[in-house]
């Protein structure tokens, strides 16, 4: 019994080497981030990581025109931040994101959320769906190892518009916390 | 004290082949500067973050040099950012700031503590290996080879004249010729970079 809801727990992970792989598979040479506790060894395996180069900000906003930046000259960030550090940049995404047409990729950690939804009592998660669909940004949800596809998607939508897309890290089910 | 014009034409004969993005200069840069798809007026996208887009295209092209024209009030929207480029150390980026004090295009309000606050030693205090502080025209002309000749990030900050703008937004001048798309399009054409 305890064996099987082992195996249960581990498909329902986000594994930090599933979002690795994902970034290496679309190219990333820059994450620009903020961390947060969940993120923590993802980082270190990023760190190892040759192929990318971390560039840590002090504030989130500060992450859009760094972004925006790398792209115009050629390299390929994706923005790595918490739901909070999001909703924090609005104006840089406003401006810096969508009036450079930057297709970068936010991964974002779902601070408060749960299976549930966003009915816990931090208040971030409550007001980071409505944010994105104020701001016209698409994301997609991602829970577990399963849905390593969905982060494809985003990659591939951002090219495509050339507009920010979020990929929404649901904060319950991931493996990042070790 | 001095006026931004006159600094971007003493500016102008050591630029070499840098990347120029001009901030709250870039109204006289453009009729200044004779290569303009090394250009990348903005105008102002959103406050703040002229020092992280043009400390970003420094990390990306890490083999040209990349000159900021920063201002004191678009600095004070993102300090954090001095941080950030003191940790990478990108020996290619120059960052200037021109302070006038206040915020020029609003009507010339002062920036809090407009007159007492020493940018140089925030950034010195941030880790930026080199920093400058000056009043005089002169001075920073005769100090620029010295400047651009060394590695950065370099950190310079100038006390420079208000160009006060008190029309509402549409009724100004625009100074900006092409889009913000445009203009980094064609910073990648001439860099060779595929879009």
């Amino acid at each position: 019994m305890n064996d099987v809801l082992k195996k249960d727990e581990l498909k329902a992970h986000l594994s930090p080497e599933t979002v690795l792989g994902q970034l290496k598979q679309h190219g990333v040479t820059h994450v620009v981030w903020l961390p947060d506790s969940e993120t923590n060894w993802l980082y270190l395996l990023m760190k190892a990581e040759p192929s990318l180069t971390l560039v840590a900000v002090p504030r989130e906003g500060l992450a859009c025109p760094l972004a925006a930046g790398l792209t115009a000259g050629g390299k390929v960030p994706v923005i790595l931040v918490q739901n909070t550090g999001l909703m924090e940049s609005g104006d840089s995404i406003r401006g810096w994101l969508f009036g450079f047409e930057v297709p970068v990729v936010f991964i974002v950690g779902m601070r408060g959320w749960n299976r549930h939804g966003p009915r816990t009592a931090d208040t971030s998660p409550q007001y980071t769906e409505p944010f994105l669909n104020a701001f016209r940004i698409n994301y997609y949800m991602v829970e577990s190892d399963a849905d390593a596809s969905r982060i494809s998607l985003a990659f591939e939508e951002a090219k495509k518009t050339r507009h920010p897309v979020a990929v929404l890290v649901g904060d319950e089910y991931h493996g990042f916390i070790r | 004290m001095f006026h931004t014009e006159d600094f971007l034409k003493a500016f102008k004969p050591h630029r070499g082949d840098a990347i120029v993005v001009p901030g709250r200069g870039g109204k006289h840069w453009v009729n200044i500067s004779d290569q303009p798809d090394l250009d990348l007026p903005l105008g102002d996208p959103a406050m703040g973050g002229h020092a992280a887009f043009a400390f970003g295209l420094a990390l990306a092209q890490p083999k040209r040099k990349v000159v900021l024209f920063d201002s004191e009030g678009d600095l004070q929207m993102g300090l954090g950012i001095l941080l950030t480029v003191a940790e990478q150390n990108p020996a290619n980026f120059y960052h200037f700031v021109l302070d006038n004090e206040c915020y020029a295009t609003t009507g010339g309000q002062p920036v809090p503590n407009a007159k007492n606050v020493d940018y140089a030693m925030l950034a010195k205090g941030a880790g930026y290996p080199r920093t400058h502080s000056f009043t005089e025209l002169d001075a920073v002309s005769a100090a620029l080879p010295e400047i651009l000749g060394k590695p950065g990030p370099v950190f310079v900050t100038m006390k420079v004249h208000a160009d006060v703008e008190n029309k509402p937004i549409n009724e100004r001048v625009r100074w900006r010729t092409r889009s913000w798309v445009q203009v980094v399009g064609d910073l990648q054409r001439k860099l060779g970079i595929a879009a």
